[in-house]
């Protein structure tokens, strides 16, 4: 090894390690700025992973859990109904029917051109409670609870993270400072939230005997949310394994091709050095080589 | 151009009326490629071929989306949800543009090492910048169109920059705008832009290609194909080659698409634009962080205000290298061949990460010093190494041809094995 070769090998080393750490998630950033929030525990989801599956009865309790706990302030604006077939047993279609009816949204304008109100439908998204941003502001002191439909997309680590501040509700410690209106809580930004600890023992009535803790609700709701941010994960993740496997096989077979095509061209190089070298051999030494006369 | 003798008489009439045969038949079997290309050559095929999935998948896309501040991002988020297979489309755009970026970014630096910029390349280098430069405005316009937050802030952030020319950067401003801020006029042109712009970057590609194949392709050597002994056909040995490359390329991609599709995308970027709520941190895709820091490193410089400066800097850091061609005196193409360029190459690599590094962090304390000697050190590179190594620095002894070094066995290596790089032995042997 030359010392060009070192010094290059210990360049793209330094390379290597400089892209590792400006790939690397900023989580040292965002746990810089405000130094008191504790880092966002991990936890182990069903639909972690690959292969990682919705578990649907835990869907169907977030759901509950959703309706009972958080619909009353947040929206879920892009989930439709219909979508929520996917939460398996109890939703067939009659019974998306029946639950959409339960709501009713503004239609219209009808023959006489007016504004009417109807049931909802199946393909209807799921109706708020407010009719519009400005009056669910109004309605929570200013401020917007926001729309849920991606809310584990929309922060960082955000299945843990959802889980973590919904847990992270408790009395303030007695150095917090904790603005008049607002709320304690460990994992927010700021260590406060505008929001209340909604989760109580038992808030909510689990109709497969679960019982209502507060992590359990927690867990649940944070699952239906994850599911309704990528309602598609668990089809993308089996078709993306067969999609993956297949390019794999196919990128091999294609290097074996190469080699097979490209190994002509180097037999056709091996010969013509060999007889290059046949040749400087007869010039270096011109006395052992057999001489015409 | 000779008409070869086609055997199918179809084949014959055509041929006769718009030679596309033959002129297929030329590319693939005629063209004269070096035959020592390595993997670093296959970028460009794969920018090219990424390009046309990013049109496909665009237009797809485009049938559904709605250039309208009150509908963009739920339109977005039709697409993901209701569209049948829309969240596949959409996800291979979204990842396909930061795959355009990074391989793009690969064929821009192998043409750094193997110096496929010198003579008599220049001009498919300066294409190739323009093509650099028309992504750039595609990517930042497609990123404003899914009007999340930060697709806002960063339109707000970027159009903003040019109220730093000096007089008429409000008017012009306001132009761009289409009103006195970011909002449904801009969105509206940004999505008539984001649609045209490919086009116009296929013309460029094509131009690349002209110039590419009266130029021939550079090799890793970097000396000229001196006759059939250096070149092979481009059919079947690169057309193979090419694809294996892609297949590679194709698979990271899948694996991207499938399982980490949001794994680049920013947690702001999925609640709805706000213009009222400003977000903590504005900070562009990856394959904008090394320009961010340097529109953000530049202080005050004399009468010029910093962001001026800045504005400057960051376009100055790409318009550079439509100079380098210039800038760089070395006659000698392969960085394999000059010892302190290509130890330059590298520190130029990583100052390059570096600064991406630098441009994800607040501008500020330690991170803000980096910048500024990241950002000085960028273009000293170009405006002063770049010159002076080609007075300054003593290459090694360049191989007579792509086949010499494989054809004569250089005179010192023992038992006759074979040196590809001569080198060492020109080194020794050199009086």
């Amino acid at each position: 090894m030359t010392a060009s070769m070192r010094l290059r090998a210990a360049i793209v080393a330094v390379a290597l390690v400089v892209l590792v750490v400006v790939a690397a998630p900023d989580r040292a950033a965002t746990a810089a700025e405000d130094g008191a929030r504790p880092p966002i525990p991990q936890q182990l989801w069903s639909f972690a992973g690959i292969l990682g599956k919705y578990d649907d009865a835990a869907l169907r309790r977030g759901f509950l859990v959703y309706m009972d706990a958080c619909s009353g302030c947040h929206s879920l604006r892009h989930v439709a109904y219909r979508d929520l077939s996917a939460l398996g047993v109890g939703f067939g279609p009659e019974d998306i029917k029946a639950l959409a009816a339960q709501f009713k949204v503004e239609d219209g304008p009808d023959e006489e051109g007016k504004m009417f109100r109807r049931p909802a439908l199946p393909a209807d998204r799921i109706v708020s409670r407010f009719p519009n941003k400005q009056a669910a502001q109004h309605a929570n002191r200013g401020m917007y609870p926001p729309d849920l439909s991606l809310i584990t997309k929309a922060r960082r680590d955000g299945t843990n993270y959802l889980f973590a501040f919904l847990t992270g509700f408790e009395e303030p410690p007695a150095d917090a400072e904790v603005t008049p209106g607002m709320h304690y809580n460990r994992y927010a930004p700021g260590q406060q939230t505008g929001m209340e600890g909604v989760l109580s023992e038992d808030l909510v009535e689990y109709d497969d005997g679960t019982q209502a803790s507060v992590p359990q609700m927690a867990s649940d709701v944070t699952s239906f949310l994850a599911w309704a941010a990528d309602p598609h994960r668990e089809i993308r993740h089996s078709i993306g394994v067969r999609v993956v496997i297949f390019l794999l096989l196919l990128t091999l077979m294609l290097y074996a091709l190469k080699r097979e095509v490209w190994a002509h061209l180097h037999e056709r190089k091996e010969e013509a050095a060999a007889a290059a070298r046949a040749r400087n051999e007869d010039r270096d030494h011109p006395d052992q080589a057999e001489m015409p006369h | 151009m000779a008409t070869r003798r086609w055997k199918n008489g179809f084949v014959r009439w055509i041929d006769a009326r718009f030679p596309i045969f033959t002129a297929t038949h030329h590319q693939l079997y005629e063209y004269p490629m070096p035959g020592n290309l390595n993997y670093w050559w296959n970028f460009g095929s794969i920018a090219g071929i990424i390009l046309v999935v990013m049109i496909f998948s665009g237009i797809f896309l485009a049938m559904q989306y709605q250039p309208n501040t009150a509908e963009a991002f739920d339109s977005v988020e039709r697409i993901m949800r209701d569209v049948n297979y829309g969240w596949l489309m959409r996800y291979i755009h979204q990842t396909g543009s930061s795959l355009f970026f990074a391989i793009v970014y690969i064929h821009i630096f192998r043409g750094f090492y193997y110096g496929s910029y010198k003579s008599p390349r220049e001009i498919t280098w300066l294409t190739g910048c323009l093509i650099f430069f028309a992504m750039m405005a595609t990517a930042f316009m497609g990123y404003v169109l899914v009007w999340g937050q930060m697709s806002f802030w960063a339109a707000t952030v970027i159009t903003n920059l040019f109220t730093a020319v000096p007089g008429i950067g409000e008017s012009i401003t306001t132009w761009l705008w289409g009103g006195y801020a970011v909002a449904n006029p801009t969105l509206n042109r940004f999505f008539a832009l984001h649609y045209l712009l490919p086009f116009v970057i296929f013309a460029i590609v094509a131009l690349h290609l002209v110039a590419l194949h009266t130029t021939h392709s550079n090799n890793p050597l970097g000396v000229d194909m001196k006759g059939p002994q250096d070149t092979i056909p481009f059919h079947p040995y690169y057309t193979v080659k090419d694809l294996v490359g892609l297949g590679a390329f194709a698979t990271l991609f899948a694996i991207m698409v499938f399982f980490a599709p949001d794994a680049l995308s920013e947690p702001d970027n999925f609640i709805p634009a706000d213009p009222l709520v400003t977000p903590e941190h504005i900070v562009p895709e990856w394959y904008f962080l090394p320009f961010y820091a340097i529109l953000r490193a530049v202080p005050d410089i004399g009468p010029i205000p910093a962001k001026l400066a800045g504005v400057i800097a960051m376009f100055g850091a790409t318009l550079i290298w439509f100079l380098v061609p210039w800038l760089d005196r070395s006659k000698v193409r392969s960085a394999k061949f000059r010892p302190l360029y290509q130890v330059f190459f590298w520190v130029l690599v990583v100052n390059c990460l570096v600064l991406g590094w630098c441009g994800k962090q607040l501008p500020e304390g330690v991170f803000l010093t980096i910048s500024r000697i990241a950002t000085g050190y960028y273009f000293f590179h170009f405006i002063v190494l770049l010159p002076l190594l080609g007075i300054f620095e003593r290459p090694r002894p360049l191989p007579y041809s792509i086949s010499a070094p494989i054809l004569t066995p250089s005179p010192v290596s023992p038992a006759g094995r074979l040196e590809l790089a001569p080198a060492a032995a020109g080194d020794e042997a050199r009086p």
